[in-house]
């Protein structure tokens, strides 16, 4: 038990780690974002799995449901906030110019 | 039923987060009760005979296929920042859908965030624009089956 929770802690951080790298070395804005929610959701989910096995191992059991209303919280709050922080950045017209299509700018300037 | 649905989900959160104790099922079916009939107006949900079954598609059909898209989509975040050059090809395009309700919106928009190389920017009527790292389709249509298409189809048995 108490190993299968180390193995999921540092798939946990490998991702994390993949996610932080990917911030760095990505291009443009959108692309970072991309990078950021992705890593940092299935990180999150593999770190939480690996703390409730770690919690099973000492006869913790209560934590369990509490790891799984994190991870549902951190699903459902993760992509709703890059989504934000994306229209925020198109509306504040900063725009790679690296895009070769970009729909939303023919959508006209009615919000 | 509306009232009595909002009851079980708040109940059930407060419980798991305090732990199955017989103060912790008073001291929550109060708090539960009070915030139901603060929030059950504000809420837009319909709960028929059909909840059940849909709830049991959410748990068992969509959640699987969202976990294994998950999966692929950090193996290739994973491909493409460890590539010495990253392959790009970023577009935004328009995806149209046929779900009507706001919570149907708000998880194919989730979904397509965290599905392979694609980002969701704003939904409006509609139509969600999604920022694509690697713009494959030429047609809105192919672009269409290849980012919502398999999720459309799920949540569309789930939220109509």
């Amino acid at each position: 038990m108490t190993i299968v929770s180390y193995i999921f802690l540092i798939i946990g951080g490998l991702f994390f780690l993949l996610g932080g790298l990917g911030v760095l070395r990505m291009p443009d804005t959108f692309n970072r974002i991309q990078a950021g929610t992705k890593a940092t959701t299935l990180g999150a989910f593999s770190i939480m799995i690996g703390v409730a096995f770690g919690a099973a191992a000492v006869g913790e059991w209560t934590w369990i449901p509490k790891l799984l209303i994190i991870i549902v919280f951190i699903v459902i709050s993760n992509p709703v906030g890059s989504s934000a922080i994306a229209k925020a950045t198109y509306q504040s017209k900063n725009i790679p110019d690296n895009l070769v299509q970009d729909d939303l700018k023919d959508r006209g300037e009615s919000k | 039923m509306k009232y009595v649905t909002t009851f079980i989900a708040l109940l059930l959160v407060y419980l798991l987060l305090a732990g199955f104790t017989v103060d912790e099922v008073i001291l929550g079916s109060i708090v539960s009760v009070v915030l139901t009939l603060i929030l059950v107006k504000r809420l837009n949900f319909k709960v028929d005979w059909k909840f059940p079954i849909k709830l049991l598609k959410f748990l068992f059909v969509y959640i699987p296929v969202f976990i294994w898209k998950l999966i692929l989509a950090n193996l290739d975040v994973a491909r493409r920042v460890l590539s010495p050059k990253i392959p790009l090809n970023p577009g935004i395009v328009k995806v149209k859908t046929n779900l009507k309700g706001d919570l149907g919106k708000l998880t194919l928009a989730n979904s397509i965030t965290l599905t392979p190389g694609t980002l969701s920017i704003d939904v409006e009527e509609d139509t969600i624009y999604v920022h694509a790292i690697d713009v494959k389709g030429k047609t809105e249509s192919e672009n269409q089956a290849n980012i919502s298409g398999p999720f459309e189809k799920i949540l569309g048995g789930i939220f109509e």
